[in-house]
């Protein structure tokens, strides 16, 4: 996987940012991607959607998505423009929608690694060497890399595009 | 291997698998509702922009498709929604389709038991994430997204990563008032709610073995709470009569070999156990009811596929026989023939004679849906099993999650209140 990433950081350093909070309950029912993305994160900070930029990268705390199944979770905060969340653990189906869609990535990285990075901090992240660069403080941090079934998915870019 | 392995193995045609082992495996049963269905329709329709038309499905026989959070329809939208799902089923010849109104029809992880649709020793995938209730019937049951459960629509078969599993025994007498529910809370606050993320809790121990096909559902359904990938029962003749009131269908049922290894193992001893609430904003936040005694409370909910299965009905109407409830109460039982039971054994004239309310069988204001979301400031005791902010309405609101006792004894005084101090 031939492929560096290149954004800034929003932080939200809070452990179990669950699917509730991520995209709630009653927009559920929606199914159109852009109006989703008005409505990501909205649990937690209202104003998410504008601040976002294309090629932006969420970093949080353990457990990221845990909660319900809801597609709608990783839809909506791709559609902001998110391209990797940065977290120490993932709940299961969180990451596997994120992955099997072609959504964006679960980077898992250690809860040391969360610390260091701050909001507002630009990243190179770089998926074939599972480096990460933090270029606003000139510091580098490893990453877990992808197991290799996932790792052909992301090439692929999702469940669908894979054949194996 | 453990039961949840030797299930995958099956499917993926294996002699031998071991945790962390990435597998392609069959799926025998796959369910969708009215949320996770349009979201399901909606990826075929994005992979048809790109030129992968679904032409049929690789098994009608084996999707079964039921409509539970937004019936009655809340609005246009979840009109609509239903509308997308009856088009769907119609053109791709999926006959079980269970429709509000028309018969037979209530919440996908209630059905999935209720009407037998999942088999011991099967593996069994749902768009939803208690998807792993079911799991309690001897199944490898687990949630999946839209994309996922699109891929298996198409292939039949989808990927696993093997899970560890966790057993946790849970030993010992079951005192009055006692429910699964008190112990899946217990156990949830020990581990956390990502204890058992990725893996398998598989439950097993002669106070297991006694629980009724129902209260071990409410077992296997909380497991989503602590993270987990699968729930597990190891079938039994519990299993089997349970089975056999509701279909003729063959079936192989696995159980876990002799010197199978586990991840850890864990004993909970029932003995002493209190009725258990789970504070806001996590299931795993957890206290003695007795502990939170005098907790104001504006509204019992007593609904969702936890707490509204006929026993959590039957539950919770001893305690309200006979008497008023003091808050807004709401009974939506967790489907149409659970309903229908519950009338013929006199449970709704309890509920209603007592003042509260008897709502259709709905997933309702459990994910805040509709059918009495709480409002700002507003407090809840509910039977459901999520309490994360905002999860059954304003997200200034709180919910209490605790057991059908522990619910109507509160719906009786207002305050959280423990069933045995109840004069
Ligand atoms: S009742 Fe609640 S937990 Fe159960 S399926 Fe419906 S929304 Fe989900």
């Amino acid at each position: 996987m031939n492929q560096t990433l290149k954004g800034r950081v929003h932080k939200y350093d809070r452990d179990n940012i669950d699917t509730d909070v991520i995209i709630p309950g009653p927009y559920l029912k929606i199914h159109d991607h852009k109006e989703l993305a008005k409505h990501a994160l909205e649990g937690l900070d209202p104003k998410f959607p504008e601040k976002v930029q294309a090629g932006d990268f969420l970093v949080a705390g353990s457990n990221f998505g845990c909660g319900s199944s809801r597609e709608h979770a990783p839809i909506a905060l791709s559609q902001t423009g998110i391209r990797a969340i940065l977290a120490p653990t993932f709940a299961r189906i969180f990451y596997r929608n994120a992955v099997d869609g072609g959504y964006l990535l679960p980077i898992e990285i250690d809860k040391e690694t969360v610390k260091k990075i701050s909001d507002r901090d630009e990243l190179e992240i770089d998926i074939a060497y599972n480096t990460i660069r933090n270029v606003t403080k000139n510091e580098q941090y490893p990453m877990k890399p992808f197991p290799e079934l996932i790792a052909k998915i992301v090439e692929a870019g999702g469940l669908m595009k894979y054949r194996p | 291997m453990t039961i949840t392995e030797k299930i995958l193995a099956r499917a993926s045609g294996r002699q031998q698998l071991s945790p962390g082992d990435v597998v392609f495996a069959k799926v025998d049963k796959v369910m969708l509702h009215d949320v996770s269905g349009p979201g399901v329709i909606k990826v075929f329709s994005e992979w048809e922009k790109k030129g992968m038309k679904l032409e049929k499905i690789w098994d009608p026989d084996r999707v079964w498709v039921t409509e539970d959070h937004f019936v009655p329809a809340a609005d246009r939208v979840s009109a609509e929604n239903v509308i997308t799902l009856s088009n769907f089923t119609k053109q791709y010849g999926v006959k079980k389709h269970f429709k509000y109104g028309l018969g037979q029809y209530g919440i996908c992880h209630t059905l999935s038991h209720e009407e037998a649709m999942v088999l011991p020793g099967e593996v069994y995938v749902g768009g939803d994430s208690h998807t792993n209730t079911t799991g309690a019937m001897g199944a490898f049951a687990a949630g999946l997204g839209h994309t996922d459960v699109a891929y298996v629509l198409m292939n039949g078969q989808i990927w696993f990563k093997v899970p560890e599993t966790m057993l946790f025994k849970v030993e010992g007498p079951k005192p009055a008032h006692i429910m699964a529910k008190d112990i899946i809370l217990k156990i949830i606050g020990e581990i956390g709610t990502d204890g058992a993320n990725y893996r398998a809790m598989q439950f097993a121990g002669d106070a297991v073995k006694k629980l009724s096909m129902e209260e071990r559902l409410t077992l296997t359904n909380m497991t989503t709470e602590a993270g987990a990938k699968n729930g597990i029962i190891e079938p039994d003749e519990t299993t089997f009569a349970y089975l056999r009131e509701r279909t003729d269908a063959k079936y192989v049922p696995v159980k876990g070999d002799e010197g199978a290894e586990y991840a850890e193992t864990f004993t909970i001893e029932t003995a002493r156990m209190e009725p258990t609430v789970a504070k806001p904003f996590s299931p795993g936040n957890i206290s003695a009811a007795r502990e939170l005694q005098g907790t104001e409370l504006d509204k019992a909910y007593i609904g969702s596929c936890t707490g509204a299965k006929l026993e959590d009905l039957r539950a919770a109407a001893k305690i309200m026989k006979g008497k008023k409830v003091k808050i807004r109460t709401e009974v939506l039982p967790a489907a149409q023939s659970i309903y229908m039971k519950a009338m013929k054994e006199g449970l709704i004239e309890i509920f209603m004679e007592s003042g509260a309310i008897v709502g259709p069988p709905t997933c309702g204001a459990c994910c805040g849906a509709h059918m009495g979301v709480l409002g700002k400031g507003e407090v809840c005791i509910s039977t459901t099993n999520r309490n994360f902010p905002g999860r059954m309405g304003h997200v200034e609101s709180k919910t209490y999650l605790a057991s059908p006792v522990v619910v109507a004894a509160s719906a009786l005084t207002g305050r959280i209140t423990d069933p045995r101090d109840l004069k």
